[in-house]
């Protein structure tokens, strides 16, 4: 589909959205791989995730409404992992009072 | 025109926040800046006639789990810049390419590689038409209500293990 | 009786139907296996083997002679085959397990049962102390039932089931006493040898499978004249391939090694196996196939002169041996080349003739080796229970002759039927031999070969000699059982042997004198019986005739010195009873050393003695090769090459393992930065 057909399709405003969406996740990955911090690399994660409902919510524009649906899921999959990491964060911060992912290297067997 | 204006200024605002978050050393300013991206990407949500979607985006993501993260930099004392927070250039180098090389394909699979079937633009009449008729926490509601009945229990079902494991997680531990 | 009379009413009407033709195979094979449950369920009862074993032999043998007494009242066209089952349908290939029945196939079935019932029952009396007396008739009845899938399949591959499955049975007899290594080695040797000849039938059997595309002897026999070109290679490789097969079963030059070291097996046993049955496959192979080798002059020329040769080297090794089985293993060896020349000169009756003749005098003189045997060991054995002497100082080898002598006075009757058969094989007119063996030597000059019937003759002269050697060196003289002066000793321990054994002996004494007169020649009509033989095969080996005359192949009836049959027949018969009479004279005389004082023979004799050294070339020319081939192998292939792989592959695996290993480092960074890399492949792919 030519871009004047998305454009069509979506609106010039979808289209944007979908842009913003690429530029977000790409933004995450950095955020993920550059910062050394266990929390701000989890925040990242959410920058992603959030970036994708994005994504979503602009094809349910040209799908229609189980795009919206499925950010419902996404985001309530995302509170139950957010709750879950941070309490692991919590649990690694009491034994070894740092936060660093470069300081351990406990995901092996 | 004014609401086309208003969503490229969502969207570019939602860019330069992440752009910030990303870079701010301090934690605490970083989720600041998060809290104000996902502001953005709501007012984007709302625009594309996503009204219940950017009010749980605000309320849950914005509300609920950005002030999650601040209580845990809280309780943690984290709330201060580190300088060991960034990796080195070749951290960098990898983590930008990686990141360069996501940004070139998910533009080309959004431009190029979409669905190449006759789309009919149901989206702003379409949507707002239902919205109208059933309000806008109907549309979503009802569906998810009726043929999505056993996957959002078993997302309630999912909320309920998370709860679980949080707490057998964070439980301090008896010696 | 009425049985009998039955199935010749039943013939005479149309045509011939074999009776009850499954019972024949079935009856020693049900032996076997009570038997074969009788060396584990009741070892030491020897009742059931002593009844199990004869009897299905001779149930087997009264089924055989119903048949071949129908068969010879019917007008018979052709081989009667009947189907038991289908064995092998595969595309193209259709084998069933079917059984032939022509006049081949049911004088083949009367030796095997008849010689082979009168060998089960010696074997009760001699055999009865010995502890593995149930597996023994198990083996012994096995045996009889491949001999006679052998003889009755109708296909190819069943007569090879049976020819691998009489291997079998010979390879576990002659190591039956496996105790003792020597013996076991002499099985093995000779499975090893027959398998060299095995490969030969197999490749043979191939080759007539893409010539005819069917394995059934009838329908390639009958196709083979317009199917295979006469003297073309393919026909040409098929005969020799056969004969390959040939040669290790019925130990022809060069394969022949392994028949002398087989005698390590009960002398029952070499009698039936060794000498009247399994040995001589290989004839009733060609016999079988006579048309195919008909169409092939030039394996026809082999086949004669292996035969001719094995008889003149083997007869002359048998000179000068010691050991009395070892006489007689090389004399079978020297009288199957004899058929071997019948059937390659083309003389297929007189062949399958001196089959019969030296299946009855053979059989006869292993079984009064084996009663000499039997007597001398147990005169050794029996002094040692009393107690009363010093008899271990005796002990040695029950088997050498060197041992014997004088046996006459203790073992009158057994002396006698050894003389008998001794007569017979040497070609003393009127007993067996002297027909058969006269109308070998007859046709191998008649058919224009000269030199082998040369040959032929000076071999008889042989034969006469070395077999009354024999007979001076266990029977005449002075016993030397218990050394040169034991002579009261000897008296005292030396009987004669029970009924059970001498019976078998008197019953093949008969046969040895009157199975000649089955064929008289035309030149020597002194009974009724002229040709009979000859008349009765007729059928068989006609079409094989039929090509060979077509071809130019015709008996001159004169000798290549010129004379008729009668003559060169009274000629044989002479140099014959000279040779027995001037060898009898000659050794009667002279003191034979005992075995513990022997000095080792020298010049040619030692060369005689010492068999040629062929085994010796063999083991020098193939063996140590071949061992140090295959030791080189196990130490550069397998433990080098093959090992090394293995342990490569391990140590590979265990290389990845590590290197997978190092790229878990555990950081959560490394993990992320290759899940975004498979999450960028993934959609790399998808855009």
């Amino acid at each position: 589909m030519s871009e004047a057909g998305m454009a069509g399709a979506l609106g010039l405003n979808g289209l944007i959205a979908l842009f913003v969406s690429a530029i977000l996740f790409s933004i995450g990955v950095i955020g993920v791989l550059l910062r050394r911090n266990a929390i701000i690399v989890f925040m990242c994660v959410e920058l992603m995730l959030n970036a994708a409902n994005l994504s979503l919510v602009a094809f349910s524009r040209m799908h229609g409404i189980e795009g919206q649906i499925f950010v419902f899921f996404v985001m309530a999959v995302a509170a139950a992992e957010a709750a879950v990491g941070l309490a692991i964060i919590i649990a690694i911060f009491r034994h070894y009072e740092v936060v660093d992912l470069d300081r351990f290297r406990l995901l092996k067997w | 025109m004014i609401q086309d204006f208003l969503f490229q200024a969502f969207a570019a605002s939602a860019i330069l926040g992440a752009v910030i978050m990303v870079t701010r050393r301090n934690p605490v300013s970083a989720v600041i800046f998060l809290v104000g991206v996902f502001f953005a990407t709501s007012g984007m949500f709302l625009m594309l006639d996503a009204h219940f979607i950017a009010a749980i985006n605000v309320i849950l993501y914005g509300g609920a789990i950005m002030v999650l993260f601040l209580f845990v930099l809280m309780l943690l004392n984290l709330g201060h810049a580190d300088w060991r927070d960034l990796r080195g250039p070749v951290g960098g180098l990898i983590g930008g390419s990686i990141s360069i090389a996501f940004l070139g394909v998910l533009t080309r699979l959004f431009v190029g590689g979409t669905d190449s079937r006759p789309v009919v633009e149901i989206a702003g009449s379409a949507l707002r038409e239902a919205a109208a008729e059933q309000g806008v926490v109907g549309v979503v509601a009802r569906p998810l209500f009726t043929e999505y009945t056993i996957v959002l229990e078993v997302t309630g079902v999912l909320l309920l293990v998370s709860i679980v494991g949080t707490i057998l997680l964070a439980r301090r531990e008896r010696t | 009786m009425s049985l009998a009379a039955l199935a010749g009413q039943e013939g005479a009407g149309a045509g011939f139907h074999p009776v009850l033709p499954w019972l024949i195979l079935a009856l020693p094979l049900l032996g076997a296996a009570v038997n074969g449950l009788g060396a584990f369920l009741w070892r030491d009862d020897k009742r059931i083997p002593t009844i199990v074993g004869p009897a299905a032999l001779l149930g087997s043998f009264a089924v055989v002679l119903v048949n071949f007494i129908g068969m010879s009242g019917a007008e018979l066209h052709g081989a009667e085959v009947v189907r038991l089952w289908s064995w092998i349908v595969s595309g193209d290939l259709s084998i069933g397990v079917d059984l032939q029945f022509d006049q081949l196939s049911m004088l083949m079935c009367m030796i095997v049962t008849g010689v082979g019932s009168l060998i089960h029952i010696y074997s009760v009396g001699y055999m009865r102390d010995d502890p593995g007396y149930s597996r023994y008739f198990s083996y012994l009845n096995l045996f009889v039932f491949f001999m006679l899938v052998l003889v009755l399949g109708a296909s190819f591959p069943l007569m090879f089931v049976g020819w691998e499955g009489v291997g079998l049975c010979s390879y576990l007899l002659i190591g039956f006493w496996y105790e003792n290594r020597e013996y076991a080695n002499a099985g093995k040797k000779a499975f090893i040898m027959n398998r060299i000849g095995d490969a030969g039938f197999l490749v043979a059997m191939f080759l007539v499978f893409m010539a005819f595309g069917t394995l059934d002897f009838v329908p390639v026999l009958a196709a083979a004249e317009g199917t295979l070109a006469y003297g073309g290679a393919l026909v040409t490789g098929i005969t020799l391939l056969l004969f390959l097969g040939c040669t290790g079963k019925s130990a022809q030059i060069p394969l022949h090694t392994w028949l002398p070291d087989a005698m390590a097996g009960p002398t029952p046993v070499s009698a039936l196996i060794h000498a009247a049955t399994m040995v001589t496959a290989g004839v009733y192979l060609i016999a079988r196939t006579s048309v195919l080798f008909a169409l092939s002059p030039v394996s026809q020329g082999v086949v004669a002169a292996v035969g001719a040769g094995t008889a003149l080297f083997a007869a002359s090794i048998a000179i000068r041996q010691y050991d009395i089985k070892k006489v007689l293993a090389y004399s079978t060896i020297s009288q199957l080349g004899y058929m071997f020349l019948a059937v390659g000169v083309g003389a297929f009756t007189a062949g399958v003739f001196h089959l019969m003749t030296h299946a009855f005098f053979k059989a006869l003189l292993f079984l009064g080796a084996g009663a000499v045997i039997h007597a001398v060991h147990h005169a050794w054995a029996h002094g040692d229970d009393h107690g009363d002497g010093h008899g271990d100082v005796h002990h040695g080898d029950p088997n050498d002759m060197r041992n014997h002598g004088g046996l006459r006075k203790f073992m009158p009757r057994t002396f006698v039927f050894m003389w008998v058969a001794t007569l017979a094989i040497a070609g003393v007119p009127p007993l067996a031999g002297f027909f058969s063996k006269d109308e070998i030597i007859w046709y191998s000059g008649a058919y224009g070969y000269p030199i082998l019937w040369g040959v032929a003759l000076a071999t008889a002269l042989l034969t006469a000699v070395y077999m009354a050697r024999l007979m001076v060196m266990t029977f005449h003289g002075g016993n030397r059982t218990f050394g040169h002066r034991g002579a009261a000793e000897a008296g005292r321990r030396l009987h004669e042997v029970p009924a059970v054994m001498w019976a078998p002996l008197a019953v093949l004494a008969v046969l040895s004198v009157v199975g000649g007169w089955a064929n008289i020649p035309e030149a020597l009509p002194l009974l009724p019986t002229v040709e009979w033989l000859h008349h009765w095969l007729e059928p068989v080996f006609a079409p094989a005739i039929a090509v060979k005359e077509a071809h130019g192949f015709s008996p001159e009836y004169r000798s290549p010195v010129g004379g008729g049959e009668a003559l060169w027949a009274g000629i044989s018969a002479a140099i014959a009873i000279a040779a027995v009479v001037g060898t009898v004279r000659a050794l009667s005389p002279k003191p034979v050393p005992t075995e513990a004082e022997a000095v080792a023979p020298t010049g040619f004799a030692r060369v005689l003695h010492d068999k040629w050294y062929v085994d010796e070339l063999y083991d020098r020319a193939i063996v140590r090769p071949s061992l140090a081939l295959w030791r080189a192998c196990w130490r550069i292939v397998d433990a080098g090459i093959i090992d090394g792989a293995v342990n490569g592959a391990g140590r590979a695996a265990r290389l990845l393992g590590w290197a997978g290993g190092q790229l878990q480092t555990g950081r959560v960074t490394t993990y992320l930065v290759a899940f975004m890399l498979g999450a960028l492949l993934v959609l790399g792919v998808l855009s």
